[in-house]
Protein backbone atom coordinates (compact mmCIF):
# COMPACT_ATOMS: atom_id res chain seq x y z
CA UNK A 1 0.00 0.00 0.00
CA UNK A 2 0.95 3.66 -0.15
CA UNK A 3 2.00 5.68 2.88
CA UNK A 4 -0.50 8.16 4.36
CA UNK A 5 0.12 11.86 3.68
CA UNK A 6 2.55 13.62 6.03
CA UNK A 7 4.13 17.04 6.24
CA UNK A 8 7.83 16.90 5.50
CA UNK A 9 10.74 18.65 7.15
CA UNK A 10 14.34 18.39 5.99
CA UNK A 11 16.56 20.17 8.51
CA UNK A 12 20.14 20.94 7.43
CA UNK A 13 21.64 21.06 10.91
CA UNK A 14 21.12 19.27 14.20
CA UNK A 15 19.93 22.53 15.77
CA UNK A 16 17.33 22.96 13.05
CA UNK A 17 16.21 19.36 13.57
CA UNK A 18 15.84 19.88 17.32
CA UNK A 19 13.96 23.15 16.87
CA UNK A 20 11.56 21.50 14.41
CA UNK A 21 11.06 18.44 16.63
CA UNK A 22 10.48 20.73 19.62
CA UNK A 23 7.80 22.68 17.76
CA UNK A 24 6.00 19.62 16.42
CA UNK A 25 6.22 17.52 19.59
CA UNK A 26 3.99 14.47 19.47
CA UNK A 27 2.96 15.05 15.85
CA UNK A 28 6.37 14.30 14.39
CA UNK A 29 8.46 11.21 13.83
CA UNK A 30 12.12 11.16 12.91
CA UNK A 31 12.86 9.55 9.54
CA UNK A 32 16.35 8.03 9.58
CA UNK A 33 17.00 5.21 7.10
CA UNK A 34 13.30 4.44 6.80
CA UNK A 35 13.91 0.68 6.75
CA UNK A 36 11.50 0.09 9.63
CA UNK A 37 9.38 3.24 9.55
CA UNK A 38 8.47 3.17 5.85
CA UNK A 39 7.13 -0.42 5.98
CA UNK A 40 4.95 0.69 8.93
CA UNK A 41 3.70 3.67 6.92
CA UNK A 42 3.11 1.60 3.78
CA UNK A 43 1.12 -0.91 5.79
CA UNK A 44 -0.74 1.97 7.48
CA UNK A 45 0.36 0.83 10.91
CA UNK A 46 1.67 4.33 11.59
CA UNK A 47 0.38 7.71 10.41
CA UNK A 48 2.45 10.54 11.86
CA UNK A 49 1.34 14.06 10.89
CA UNK A 50 4.91 15.05 10.07
CA UNK A 51 8.29 13.48 9.37
CA UNK A 52 11.60 15.11 10.19
CA UNK A 53 14.04 13.59 7.71
CA UNK A 54 17.72 13.25 8.61
CA UNK A 55 18.63 12.62 4.95
CA UNK A 56 19.61 16.19 4.11
CA UNK A 57 21.21 16.96 7.46
CA UNK A 58 24.85 17.96 7.48
CA UNK A 59 26.41 16.18 10.49
CA UNK A 60 25.57 13.39 12.93
CA UNK A 61 27.58 10.97 10.81
CA UNK A 62 30.66 10.39 12.96
CA UNK A 63 32.04 7.07 14.22
CA UNK A 64 34.39 7.80 17.12
CA UNK A 65 36.71 5.18 18.59
CA UNK A 66 38.53 6.06 21.81
CA UNK A 67 40.42 4.07 24.47
CA UNK A 68 37.32 3.08 26.33
CA UNK A 69 34.39 3.26 23.92
CA UNK A 70 32.91 3.42 20.44
CA UNK A 71 30.42 6.20 19.71
CA UNK A 72 28.20 6.03 16.63
CA UNK A 73 26.09 8.98 15.53
CA UNK A 74 22.52 8.91 14.23
CA UNK A 75 23.13 8.98 10.48
CA UNK A 76 25.65 6.12 10.39
CA UNK A 77 24.22 3.17 8.45
CA UNK A 78 24.59 -0.47 9.50
CA UNK A 79 26.80 -1.09 6.49
CA UNK A 80 29.11 1.86 7.10
CA UNK A 81 29.64 0.74 10.68
CA UNK A 82 30.16 -2.87 9.61
CA UNK A 83 32.98 -1.74 7.33
CA UNK A 84 34.66 0.51 9.88
CA UNK A 85 37.70 -1.55 10.98
CA UNK A 86 38.62 0.63 13.96
CA UNK A 87 35.11 0.35 15.41
CA UNK A 88 34.72 -3.37 14.80
CA UNK A 89 38.24 -4.09 16.10
CA UNK A 90 37.43 -2.14 19.26
CA UNK A 91 34.10 -3.96 19.80
CA UNK A 92 34.34 -7.16 17.74
CA UNK A 93 30.85 -8.26 18.78
CA UNK A 94 29.58 -5.36 16.69
CA UNK A 95 30.96 -6.83 13.50
CA UNK A 96 29.46 -10.25 14.12
CA UNK A 97 26.09 -8.77 15.10
CA UNK A 98 25.99 -6.48 12.05
CA UNK A 99 26.64 -9.44 9.76
CA UNK A 100 23.26 -10.74 10.94
CA UNK A 101 21.34 -7.48 10.50
CA UNK A 102 19.01 -7.71 7.51
CA UNK A 103 20.26 -7.97 3.94
CA UNK A 104 23.09 -5.84 2.57
CA UNK A 105 20.60 -3.75 0.58
CA UNK A 106 18.68 -2.90 3.78
CA UNK A 107 21.93 -2.25 5.66
CA UNK A 108 22.88 0.33 3.04
CA UNK A 109 20.13 2.66 4.29
CA UNK A 110 19.09 1.50 7.75
CA UNK A 111 20.94 3.18 10.61
CA UNK A 112 22.50 1.44 13.60
CA UNK A 113 20.95 3.88 16.04
CA UNK A 114 17.57 3.69 14.27
CA UNK A 115 17.41 -0.03 14.99
CA UNK A 116 17.95 0.66 18.69
CA UNK A 117 15.30 3.41 18.77
CA UNK A 118 12.94 1.10 16.90
CA UNK A 119 13.54 -1.62 19.56
CA UNK A 120 12.39 -4.68 17.66
CA UNK A 121 12.77 -7.62 20.10
CA UNK A 122 14.37 -9.68 17.31
CA UNK A 123 16.88 -6.98 16.30
CA UNK A 124 20.57 -7.59 16.92
CA UNK A 125 21.91 -4.20 17.96
CA UNK A 126 19.61 -3.61 20.94
CA UNK A 127 20.93 -6.92 22.34
CA UNK A 128 24.52 -5.76 21.83
CA UNK A 129 23.74 -2.49 23.58
CA UNK A 130 22.07 -4.32 26.45
CA UNK A 131 24.75 -7.00 26.83
CA UNK A 132 27.67 -4.58 26.79
CA UNK A 133 25.93 -2.03 29.02
CA UNK A 134 25.88 0.67 26.37
CA UNK A 135 24.06 3.96 26.29
CA UNK A 136 21.97 6.13 24.02
CA UNK A 137 22.54 9.89 23.81
CA UNK A 138 19.40 11.96 23.26
CA UNK A 139 18.88 15.67 22.64
CA UNK A 140 16.06 18.21 22.63
CA UNK A 141 16.26 21.92 21.87
CA UNK A 142 16.55 22.33 25.66
CA UNK A 143 19.45 20.00 26.41
CA UNK A 144 20.84 16.49 26.29
CA UNK A 145 20.55 13.33 28.35
CA UNK A 146 22.09 9.87 28.32
CA UNK A 147 20.03 6.73 28.84
CA UNK A 148 21.42 3.33 29.87
CA UNK A 149 20.34 0.43 27.67
CA UNK A 150 18.14 -1.14 30.37
CA UNK A 151 16.27 2.10 31.01
CA UNK A 152 15.92 2.85 27.33
CA UNK A 153 14.65 -0.44 25.87
CA UNK A 154 11.16 -0.67 27.34
CA UNK A 155 9.24 -3.21 25.27
CA UNK A 156 8.52 -4.48 21.78
CA UNK A 157 8.93 -1.51 19.41
CA UNK A 158 9.06 0.74 22.46
CA UNK A 159 12.08 2.75 23.50
CA UNK A 160 12.17 5.69 25.89
CA UNK A 161 12.36 8.30 23.14
CA UNK A 162 10.24 11.24 24.17
CA UNK A 163 8.28 13.67 22.00
CA UNK A 164 10.61 16.33 20.64
CA UNK A 165 13.67 14.16 21.23
CA UNK A 166 16.31 13.15 18.74
CA UNK A 167 18.55 10.19 19.52
CA UNK A 168 21.98 11.48 18.52
CA UNK A 169 24.39 8.62 19.24
CA UNK A 170 24.86 5.14 20.65
CA UNK A 171 27.81 4.41 22.88
CA UNK A 172 29.38 1.00 23.47
CA UNK A 173 32.10 0.40 26.06
CA UNK A 174 35.13 -1.56 24.83
CA UNK A 175 35.52 -5.00 26.41
CA UNK A 176 38.23 -5.61 29.01
CA UNK A 177 41.11 -8.10 28.93
CA UNK A 178 40.60 -11.87 28.45
CA UNK A 179 37.08 -11.19 27.29
CA UNK A 180 35.61 -12.91 24.26
CA UNK A 181 32.23 -12.42 22.64
CA UNK A 182 30.09 -14.17 20.05
CA UNK A 183 26.75 -13.72 18.29
CA UNK A 184 24.76 -16.59 16.85
CA UNK A 185 21.24 -16.79 15.49
CA UNK A 186 18.96 -18.74 13.22
CA UNK A 187 16.57 -17.28 10.67
CA UNK A 188 14.70 -18.86 7.79
CA UNK A 189 16.78 -16.96 5.28
CA UNK A 190 20.00 -15.11 6.06
CA UNK A 191 19.03 -11.48 6.52
CA UNK A 192 15.55 -12.06 7.86
CA UNK A 193 14.74 -11.33 11.46
CA UNK A 194 15.95 -14.14 13.71
CA UNK A 195 13.68 -16.89 15.06
CA UNK A 196 16.00 -16.70 18.05
CA UNK A 197 19.51 -15.47 18.59
CA UNK A 198 22.03 -14.81 21.32
CA UNK A 199 24.96 -12.55 22.07
CA UNK A 200 27.38 -13.65 24.79
CA UNK A 201 30.50 -12.37 26.51
CA UNK A 202 32.85 -14.54 28.51
CA UNK A 203 35.66 -13.16 30.67
CA UNK A 204 38.39 -15.53 31.86
CA UNK A 205 40.63 -15.30 34.92
CA UNK A 206 44.42 -15.51 34.85
CA UNK A 207 44.22 -19.34 34.73
CA UNK A 208 41.91 -19.16 31.71
CA UNK A 209 38.90 -20.38 33.66
CA UNK A 210 35.59 -18.57 33.40
CA UNK A 211 35.35 -15.53 35.67
CA UNK A 212 32.08 -14.07 34.32
CA UNK A 213 29.66 -14.93 31.54
CA UNK A 214 26.58 -13.18 30.27
CA UNK A 215 24.11 -13.58 27.45
CA UNK A 216 21.43 -11.47 25.78
CA UNK A 217 18.77 -13.28 23.74
CA UNK A 218 16.73 -11.88 20.86
CA UNK A 219 13.37 -13.01 19.52
CA UNK A 220 12.37 -14.70 22.79
CA UNK A 221 10.99 -11.84 24.88
CA UNK A 222 9.65 -8.30 24.75
CA UNK A 223 13.13 -6.78 24.83
CA UNK A 224 16.58 -8.36 24.62
CA UNK A 225 16.58 -10.85 27.52
CA UNK A 226 19.81 -10.63 29.50
CA UNK A 227 20.89 -13.57 31.61
CA UNK A 228 23.86 -13.62 33.97
CA UNK A 229 25.46 -17.06 33.62
CA UNK A 230 28.40 -16.47 35.93
CA UNK A 231 27.13 -18.75 38.71
CA UNK A 232 26.59 -21.62 36.27
CA UNK A 233 29.97 -21.35 34.58
CA UNK A 234 32.53 -19.72 36.86
CA UNK A 235 35.68 -21.73 37.42
CA UNK A 236 35.18 -23.92 34.36
CA UNK A 237 38.16 -24.28 32.05
CA UNK A 238 37.75 -22.30 28.85
CA UNK A 239 38.24 -25.38 26.67
CA UNK A 240 36.06 -27.77 28.70
CA UNK A 241 32.86 -25.86 29.33
CA UNK A 242 29.95 -27.87 30.74
CA UNK A 243 27.14 -25.50 29.77
CA UNK A 244 24.13 -27.65 30.71
CA UNK A 245 23.29 -25.57 33.82
CA UNK A 246 23.68 -22.32 31.93
CA UNK A 247 21.46 -23.58 29.13
CA UNK A 248 18.83 -24.75 31.62
CA UNK A 249 18.87 -21.41 33.40
CA UNK A 250 18.51 -19.49 30.15
CA UNK A 251 15.67 -21.68 28.94
CA UNK A 252 13.81 -20.90 32.19
CA UNK A 253 14.29 -17.16 31.94
CA UNK A 254 13.37 -16.50 28.32
CA UNK A 255 9.74 -16.06 27.30
CA UNK A 256 9.34 -17.14 23.69
CA UNK A 257 5.92 -17.11 22.01
CA UNK A 258 4.36 -18.95 19.07
CA UNK A 259 3.97 -17.27 15.72
CA UNK A 260 3.73 -18.32 12.07
CA UNK A 261 7.50 -18.79 11.89
CA UNK A 262 8.07 -21.07 14.87
CA UNK A 263 6.54 -22.42 18.06
CA UNK A 264 7.57 -21.23 21.50
CA UNK A 265 8.96 -24.70 22.30
CA UNK A 266 11.11 -24.70 19.22
CA UNK A 267 12.45 -21.25 20.02
CA UNK A 268 13.25 -22.31 23.60
CA UNK A 269 15.14 -25.33 22.32
CA UNK A 270 16.92 -23.28 19.68
CA UNK A 271 17.96 -20.58 22.15
CA UNK A 272 19.73 -23.21 24.26
CA UNK A 273 21.54 -24.72 21.30
CA UNK A 274 22.69 -21.31 20.12
CA UNK A 275 23.80 -20.39 23.64
CA UNK A 276 25.97 -23.48 23.94
CA UNK A 277 27.66 -22.77 20.62
CA UNK A 278 28.16 -19.09 21.32
CA UNK A 279 29.62 -19.75 24.78
CA UNK A 280 32.18 -22.16 23.34
CA UNK A 281 33.17 -19.68 20.64
CA UNK A 282 33.39 -16.76 23.05
CA UNK A 283 35.46 -18.72 25.60
CA UNK A 284 37.84 -19.77 22.86
CA UNK A 285 38.22 -16.20 21.70
CA UNK A 286 38.81 -14.98 25.22
CA UNK A 287 41.56 -17.56 25.68
CA UNK A 288 43.12 -16.63 22.34
CA UNK A 289 43.90 -13.38 24.06
CA UNK A 290 42.03 -11.01 21.85
CA UNK A 291 38.94 -9.22 22.79
CA UNK A 292 37.19 -10.99 19.94
CA UNK B 1 24.03 19.21 -2.21
CA UNK B 2 21.05 21.31 -3.21
CA UNK B 3 17.56 20.39 -2.26
CA UNK B 4 14.24 22.13 -2.45
CA UNK B 5 13.00 20.53 0.72
CA UNK B 6 13.47 22.73 3.76
CA UNK B 7 13.42 22.66 7.53
CA UNK B 8 10.36 24.90 7.56
CA UNK B 9 8.53 22.08 5.90
CA UNK B 10 6.20 21.11 3.12
CA UNK B 11 2.54 20.56 3.87
CA UNK B 12 1.29 17.03 3.44
CA UNK B 13 -0.68 17.78 0.26
CA UNK B 14 1.68 20.33 -1.27
CA UNK B 15 4.08 19.40 -3.99
CA UNK B 16 7.77 20.01 -4.08
CA UNK B 17 10.19 19.72 -6.95
CA UNK B 18 12.50 16.71 -6.73
CA UNK B 19 15.48 16.52 -9.07
CA UNK B 20 17.60 13.41 -9.43
CA UNK B 21 20.08 12.19 -11.99
CA UNK B 22 18.70 8.92 -13.35
CA UNK B 23 20.98 6.82 -15.54
CA UNK B 24 23.08 9.92 -16.20
CA UNK B 25 20.17 12.19 -17.13
CA UNK B 26 18.85 14.93 -14.80
CA UNK B 27 15.12 14.43 -14.25
CA UNK B 28 12.64 16.30 -12.10
CA UNK B 29 9.01 16.29 -11.14
CA UNK B 30 6.69 17.91 -8.61
CA UNK B 31 5.62 15.43 -5.96
CA UNK B 32 4.00 15.17 -2.55
CA UNK B 33 6.27 14.23 0.36
CA UNK B 34 4.59 10.81 0.59
CA UNK B 35 5.74 9.83 -2.93
CA UNK B 36 7.80 6.64 -2.74
CA UNK B 37 10.90 6.58 -4.89
CA UNK B 38 9.52 3.48 -6.65
CA UNK B 39 6.37 5.39 -7.65
CA UNK B 40 8.38 8.49 -8.52
CA UNK B 41 10.39 6.44 -11.00
CA UNK B 42 7.42 4.53 -12.39
CA UNK B 43 4.63 7.11 -12.44
CA UNK B 44 6.33 10.49 -12.53
CA UNK B 45 9.36 9.65 -14.65
CA UNK B 46 7.68 6.82 -16.58
CA UNK B 47 10.58 4.46 -15.94
CA UNK B 48 8.54 1.32 -15.40
CA UNK B 49 11.43 -1.13 -15.42
CA UNK B 50 11.68 -0.90 -11.64
CA UNK B 51 9.04 -3.29 -10.31
CA UNK B 52 7.00 -3.20 -7.14
CA UNK B 53 6.15 -6.47 -5.44
CA UNK B 54 5.54 -6.20 -1.74
CA UNK B 55 6.04 -2.52 -0.97
CA UNK B 56 7.50 -3.31 2.42
CA UNK B 57 11.09 -4.18 1.77
CA UNK B 58 10.90 -7.96 1.60
CA UNK B 59 10.93 -8.96 -2.08
CA UNK B 60 13.67 -6.77 -3.59
CA UNK B 61 11.85 -6.22 -6.93
CA UNK B 62 12.17 -2.45 -6.50
CA UNK B 63 15.95 -2.37 -5.95
CA UNK B 64 17.80 0.55 -7.59
CA UNK B 65 21.31 1.95 -7.15
CA UNK B 66 21.48 5.14 -5.08
CA UNK B 67 24.88 6.81 -5.50
CA UNK B 68 26.14 3.40 -6.62
CA UNK B 69 24.78 1.30 -3.73
CA UNK B 70 21.66 -0.90 -3.99
CA UNK B 71 18.64 0.26 -1.97
CA UNK B 72 14.92 -0.50 -1.80
CA UNK B 73 13.07 2.22 -3.72
CA UNK B 74 9.80 1.22 -1.99
CA UNK B 75 11.33 2.11 1.41
CA UNK B 76 12.71 5.48 0.29
CA UNK B 77 10.85 8.73 -0.31
CA UNK B 78 11.61 10.70 -3.46
CA UNK B 79 12.10 13.87 -1.36
CA UNK B 80 14.85 12.14 0.63
CA UNK B 81 17.01 11.56 -2.44
CA UNK B 82 16.62 14.99 -4.04
CA UNK B 83 19.99 15.89 -5.57
CA UNK B 84 21.29 12.30 -5.73
CA UNK B 85 22.20 9.87 -8.52
CA UNK B 86 20.20 6.77 -9.37
CA UNK B 87 20.74 3.84 -11.67
CA UNK B 88 17.74 1.74 -12.67
CA UNK B 89 17.42 -1.34 -14.83
CA UNK B 90 16.96 1.01 -17.83
CA UNK B 91 20.50 2.30 -17.28
CA UNK B 92 22.43 -0.92 -17.91
CA UNK B 93 22.01 -2.06 -21.53
CA UNK B 94 23.91 -0.16 -24.23
CA UNK B 95 22.10 2.49 -26.25
CA UNK B 96 22.23 0.12 -29.24
CA UNK B 97 20.45 -2.56 -27.19
CA UNK B 98 23.53 -4.65 -26.38
CA UNK B 99 22.91 -6.40 -23.09
CA UNK B 100 24.86 -5.67 -19.93
CA UNK B 101 27.01 -8.67 -18.85
CA UNK B 102 24.64 -9.33 -15.93
CA UNK B 103 21.61 -9.27 -18.23
CA UNK B 104 23.35 -11.52 -20.74
CA UNK B 105 24.24 -13.95 -17.98
CA UNK B 106 20.62 -14.11 -16.75
CA UNK B 107 19.61 -14.91 -20.31
CA UNK B 108 22.30 -17.57 -20.74
CA UNK B 109 21.45 -19.32 -17.47
CA UNK B 110 17.65 -19.07 -17.64
CA UNK B 111 17.87 -16.83 -14.59
CA UNK B 112 14.34 -15.62 -15.33
CA UNK B 113 10.97 -17.03 -16.25
CA UNK B 114 8.12 -14.55 -15.81
CA UNK B 115 10.64 -11.75 -15.38
CA UNK B 116 8.84 -9.89 -12.60
CA UNK B 117 11.70 -10.17 -10.13
CA UNK B 118 14.43 -9.73 -12.74
CA UNK B 119 15.03 -5.95 -12.64
CA UNK B 120 15.56 -6.20 -8.89
CA UNK B 121 17.87 -9.19 -9.19
CA UNK B 122 19.94 -7.64 -11.99
CA UNK B 123 20.35 -4.30 -10.21
CA UNK B 124 21.13 -6.03 -6.89
CA UNK B 125 23.70 -8.22 -8.67
CA UNK B 126 25.37 -5.13 -10.18
CA UNK B 127 25.68 -3.57 -6.73
CA UNK B 128 26.86 -6.85 -5.22
CA UNK B 129 29.51 -7.48 -7.90
CA UNK B 130 30.88 -3.96 -7.52
CA UNK B 131 31.63 -4.89 -3.88
CA UNK B 132 32.57 -8.56 -4.46
CA UNK B 133 34.28 -8.89 -7.86
CA UNK B 134 35.35 -12.47 -7.15
CA UNK B 135 32.62 -13.99 -4.97
CA UNK B 136 32.40 -17.62 -3.89
CA UNK B 137 29.07 -19.48 -4.08
CA UNK B 138 28.27 -18.78 -0.43
CA UNK B 139 28.77 -15.04 -0.92
CA UNK B 140 26.59 -15.04 -4.02
CA UNK B 141 23.84 -16.84 -2.13
CA UNK B 142 24.00 -14.39 0.73
CA UNK B 143 24.32 -11.40 -1.59
CA UNK B 144 21.18 -12.39 -3.49
CA UNK B 145 19.20 -13.57 -0.43
CA UNK B 146 17.39 -10.24 -0.18
CA UNK B 147 15.52 -10.84 -3.44
CA UNK B 148 12.63 -13.22 -3.93
CA UNK B 149 11.81 -15.16 -7.11
CA UNK B 150 8.65 -17.25 -7.37
CA UNK B 151 9.57 -18.97 -10.63
CA UNK B 152 13.15 -20.04 -11.17
CA UNK B 153 14.18 -21.87 -8.04
CA UNK B 154 17.25 -19.62 -7.92
CA UNK B 155 19.78 -22.06 -9.42
CA UNK B 156 19.87 -20.23 -12.75
CA UNK B 157 20.18 -16.90 -10.96
CA UNK B 158 23.19 -18.06 -8.94
CA UNK B 159 24.80 -19.41 -12.10
CA UNK B 160 24.15 -16.12 -13.85
CA UNK B 161 25.80 -14.08 -11.13
CA UNK B 162 28.81 -16.41 -11.23
CA UNK B 163 29.16 -15.99 -15.00
CA UNK B 164 28.71 -12.21 -14.79
CA UNK B 165 31.42 -12.03 -12.12
CA UNK B 166 33.88 -13.86 -14.37
CA UNK B 167 32.97 -11.75 -17.37
CA UNK B 168 33.27 -8.46 -15.52
CA UNK B 169 36.58 -9.44 -13.95
CA UNK B 170 37.93 -10.24 -17.40
CA UNK B 171 36.94 -6.86 -18.83
CA UNK B 172 37.54 -4.86 -15.66
CA UNK B 173 34.30 -2.93 -16.26
CA UNK B 174 32.41 -1.43 -13.33
CA UNK B 175 29.22 -3.53 -13.09
CA UNK B 176 27.23 -0.38 -12.37
CA UNK B 177 28.12 1.31 -15.66
CA UNK B 178 25.99 1.25 -18.78
CA UNK B 179 27.37 -1.15 -21.39
CA UNK B 180 29.05 0.59 -24.35
CA UNK B 181 27.63 0.40 -27.85
CA UNK B 182 29.11 -2.49 -29.80
CA UNK B 183 30.44 -4.16 -26.66
CA UNK B 184 28.27 -7.26 -26.76
CA UNK B 185 28.76 -9.47 -23.74
CA UNK B 186 30.24 -12.75 -24.93
CA UNK B 187 27.72 -15.05 -23.24
CA UNK B 188 28.23 -18.71 -22.62
CA UNK B 189 26.68 -21.89 -23.98
CA UNK B 190 24.95 -23.68 -21.15
CA UNK B 191 24.23 -27.32 -21.75
CA UNK B 192 20.83 -28.79 -20.86
C1 LIG C 1 13.30 -6.90 4.90
C2 LIG C 1 13.88 -6.32 6.16
C3 LIG C 1 14.62 -7.13 7.01
C4 LIG C 1 15.17 -6.61 8.17
N1 LIG C 1 15.87 -7.45 8.97
C5 LIG C 1 16.43 -6.96 10.10
C6 LIG C 1 17.20 -7.81 10.96
O1 LIG C 1 17.38 -9.00 10.70
N2 LIG C 1 17.71 -7.25 12.08
C7 LIG C 1 17.53 -5.93 12.40
O2 LIG C 1 18.04 -5.48 13.41
N3 LIG C 1 16.85 -5.11 11.60
C8 LIG C 1 16.28 -5.59 10.47
N4 LIG C 1 15.56 -4.73 9.68
C9 LIG C 1 15.36 -3.31 10.11
C10 LIG C 1 16.56 -2.43 9.86
O3 LIG C 1 17.62 -2.80 10.68
C11 LIG C 1 16.25 -0.96 10.11
O4 LIG C 1 17.24 -0.28 9.45
C12 LIG C 1 16.29 -0.47 11.53
O5 LIG C 1 15.45 -1.23 12.34
C13 LIG C 1 15.79 0.95 11.64
O6 LIG C 1 16.74 1.88 11.24
P1 LIG C 1 16.35 3.05 10.24
O7 LIG C 1 17.49 3.98 10.21
O8 LIG C 1 15.92 2.48 8.96
O9 LIG C 1 15.15 3.76 11.03
P2 LIG C 1 13.74 4.30 10.54
O10 LIG C 1 12.98 3.25 9.84
O11 LIG C 1 13.94 5.59 9.82
O12 LIG C 1 13.09 4.60 11.96
C14 LIG C 1 12.64 3.56 12.82
C15 LIG C 1 12.00 4.18 14.07
O13 LIG C 1 12.98 4.80 14.89
C16 LIG C 1 12.77 6.21 14.98
N5 LIG C 1 14.10 6.82 14.86
C17 LIG C 1 15.10 6.42 14.01
N6 LIG C 1 16.20 7.14 14.22
C18 LIG C 1 15.90 8.02 15.22
C19 LIG C 1 16.65 9.02 15.90
N7 LIG C 1 17.93 9.27 15.59
N8 LIG C 1 16.04 9.73 16.88
C20 LIG C 1 14.74 9.49 17.21
N9 LIG C 1 13.98 8.55 16.60
C21 LIG C 1 14.56 7.82 15.62
C22 LIG C 1 11.80 6.56 13.87
O14 LIG C 1 11.02 7.69 14.19
C23 LIG C 1 10.99 5.29 13.76
O15 LIG C 1 10.01 5.27 14.74
C24 LIG C 1 14.99 -5.22 8.50
C25 LIG C 1 14.27 -4.40 7.65
C26 LIG C 1 13.70 -4.93 6.49
C27 LIG C 1 12.91 -4.03 5.59
S1 LIG D 1 8.62 -3.83 -3.61
FE1 LIG D 1 10.33 -3.04 -2.55
S2 LIG D 1 11.09 -4.77 -1.59
FE2 LIG D 1 9.25 -5.54 -2.46
S1 LIG E 1 11.15 -15.02 -12.77
FE1 LIG E 1 9.13 -14.96 -12.04
S2 LIG E 1 9.43 -14.21 -10.03
FE2 LIG E 1 11.43 -14.52 -10.69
Amino acid sequence: MKPPAFAYHAPRTTDEALATLGELGDDAKVLAGGQSLVPLLNMRLAAPAALVDLAHLDGLDAIEVSDDRVRVEARVTHERLRRHPAATDAVPLLREALDWVAHPVIRNRGTALGSIVHADPAAELPAVLSLLGGQVELATSGGTRTAAADDYLLGPLESDTRPGELATALVLPRPGVRTGAAFDELSRRHGDYALAGVAVTVTLDADLAVATARAAFIGVGATPVRVDLTDSLSGQAHDALAPADAVGLARDVIEPTDDIHATADYRRHLAGVLLERALTTAAGRAAAGGTA
Amino acid sequence: MTTNATATGIDAHDRVEVTVTVNGVPRSSQVQPRRLLSDFLRHDLRLTGTHVGCEHGVCGACTVLLDGAPVRSCLTFAVSVDGHELTTIEGLAAADGGLHPVQQAFRDHHGLQCGFCTPGFVVSACGFLAEHPDPDDEQIREGMAGNLCRCTGYTGILGAVRQAADELRATGDDPRQRTRDGATASGEEVSS
